[in-house]
């Protein structure tokens, strides 16, 4: 089983820092993982993407057109990246920031207003944990557990008990509006 | 890891405590992580004042006996060519590592492989060759650039690793060996360590009497027949029984192709892949007999066509080959490819195939 995934938005999102999250993650279940940043001539409040795929199998290409599912956390990100969805595929959408929702309809469209949950745990900053929730939620990505773990690592490291906390709860409202969506879906 | 930290951590791991560079993009992690792990281990980091004068770091760390390498990315290679010229003439074992950009000139900062060759051909002058390798992924990256320091030596030459910007700026996971597995630095009898109780040792690229230049002309010459007969590496995927289309590809590029090969033998279509691991030597031999038992060859590259010109010397006529490139950073996903695979496949009755390029 190979998962991929887009994550997209603007510099300061932690976009670069969810998608490695995710890819250390599947590392520490055994599995194969690959974390592909964009790095263009980027500037603070630019547009950040990068692809993170997780495999039972060894991965063969690290770039993906189409892939199965897309996060985007700003509009720009939903127009350049929305129609590249694979038909059949899943995008989360992150209404806080982006009022319109996509048209397609041979997708799985999930919107969630990231920022404003985010803003309710007390840290606006930690939006880009709704989402990573989300996505793990809707897709069995990786186990839930994997990625508090990380959270731990990454926050905890910096002796930050609290922050670690919050993140955790953050992550976990996401992951119960991505199970809850599946659900929806059967 | 990110395969610019790996790369660092593989020189560590084989026992180089000396990197000297000059920071360009995509490559510039190396220097940032070997700046911090150098010193824990005793090591020296220092960054040269450009390119050419870390070419010339190399040189006298080599030559007063020490394992050393560099880094750096398209346009600083450039500048290092003339060292690597000089580095050649007067055998000395150092591995560079160019994780390439776009060109010419300064081109962009993203992945590309217009650099084959450069790399393979000689970027300096003189009658020379660096042993090529290229890398398909972060694992293999931080095992060649280990290999490398084990053949610099074994061939007293330069081993220059050829990534991209791609192995260089994405993540996967990485094992590095058993630090006591890695074969520890060959005795350097030739360096410039002192006299003492023994002759001078001088080394040099100056030959002025023609018999005694000519003489080192064949050395090294003698050194690349033995490298082309010892060491040529590739991979080989699906292309072992008849095929329809044959794909040549190195580096990143092949790794794309190989889903490419994938998707179109699940629809059934008999398509292999030839990966050159060595780029010097070529893989001349293998490429040859695999594209025997294929209609078409069909060269993909990060490039307007370079490797192509070494398939065509290897297929020597004998089958139509085609090529595909792309550039400025652009990289084609393996439907990209699957679609060029697909092209000739169309069969065309009563045409006679030309053989050539085609873009």
């Amino acid at each position: 089983m190979r998962h991929e995934v887009m994550f997209a938005g603007f510099g300061g999102q932690g976009i670069m820092l969810i998608g490695q999250m995710l890819a250390y993650a599947g590392m520490n279940e055994g599995k194969q993982a690959v974390w592909l940043p964009s790095y263009g001539p980027e500037m603070r409040g630019g547009t950040a993407y990068c692809i993170v795929q997780v495999s039972d199998d060894p991965i063969g290409s690290p770039v993906v057109a189409n892939p199965m599912n897309a996060a985007v956390m700003n509009r720009p990100s939903l127009d350049k990246f929305g129609p590249e969805v694979k038909p059949g595929g899943l995008l989360l959408i992150n209404s806080s920031l982006i009022p319109d929702t996509s048209k397609r309809t041979d997708i799985s469209i999930l919107n969630v207003g990231c920022n404003q949950i985010a803003n309710e745990e007390g840290t606006g900053k930690a939006a880009n944990m709704v989402i990573l929730g989300a996505l793990i939620g809707a897709t069995k990505m990786v186990k839930p557990k994997s990625i508090e773990d990380m959270i731990e690592y990454q926050f905890g490291k910096k002796g930050k008990r609290k922050l670690v906390d919050i993140n955790i709860r953050i992550f976990n409202r996401g992951l119960d509006i991505g199970k809850t969506s599946v659900k929806d879906r059967k | 890891m990110k395969g610019n930290e790996a790369i660092g951590e593989a020189a560590v791991c084989a026992g180089c405590l000396n990197y000297f560079a000059y920071p360009i993009t995509p490559q510039s992690e190396v220097a940032e992580y070997l700046s911090r792990r150098l010193p824990e281990v005793g090591g020296t980091f220092l960054q040269g004042e450009s390119e050419v004068a870390v070419s010339y770091m190399l040189f006298g760390a080599s030559a007063a006996g020490e394992r050393v390498f560099t880094t750096s990315s398209s346009p600083g290679i450039s500048l290092m060519a003339e060292g690597m010229s000089y580095l050649s003439g007067a055998q000395l074992p150092v591995v560079i590592v160019n994780i390439v950009r776009g060109g010419p000139g300064l081109g962009g900062i993203l992945p590309a492989q217009s650099d084959y060759m450069q790399a393979v051909k000689g970027a300096g002058h003189g009658d020379y060759h660096v042993l090529v390798l290229a890398p398909a992924g972060v694992q293999e990256a931080v095992d060649l650039t280990i290999d490398a320091f084990t053949l610099a030596e074994r061939y007293s030459n330069p081993v220059l690793i050829l990534g991209d910007g791609m192995i260089g700026q994405m993540m996967e996971p990485v094992e590095f060996p058993d630090p006591e597995t890695i074969p520890p630095p060959q005795p350097r009898p030739w360096a410039t360590t002192g006299m003492k109780d023994r002759r001078q040792n001088l080394i040099r690229s100056l030959f002025l009497s023609p018999d005694s230049l000519e003489y080192n002309n064949m050395h090294l010459r003698a050194k690349y027949d033995a490298m082309e007969r010892d060491e040529v590496r590739y991979e080989s995927y699906h292309a072992e029984r008849k095929m329809d289309v044959l794909i040549v590809a190195y580096g990143t590029m092949a790794r794309i192709c190989k889903t490419a090969v994938d998707v179109l033998r699940e629809q059934g279509l008999k398509v292999g892949l030839v990966r050159p691991i060595s780029l010097y030597p070529y893989p001349m031999q293998v490429v040859h007999e695999a594209a025997q038992k294929a209609k078409d060859v069909l060269v993909v590259e990060l490039s307007t066509g370079q490797m192509v010109e070494d398939v065509h010397h290897a297929v020597a006529g004998s089958r139509p080959v085609h090529f595909f490139g792309k550039t400025g950073g652009n990289i084609p996903p393996p439907d990209r490819i699957a679609d060029e695979v697909r092209k000739l496949l169309v069969k065309k009755p009563g045409k006679s195939r030309k053989t050539g390029r085609k873009s």
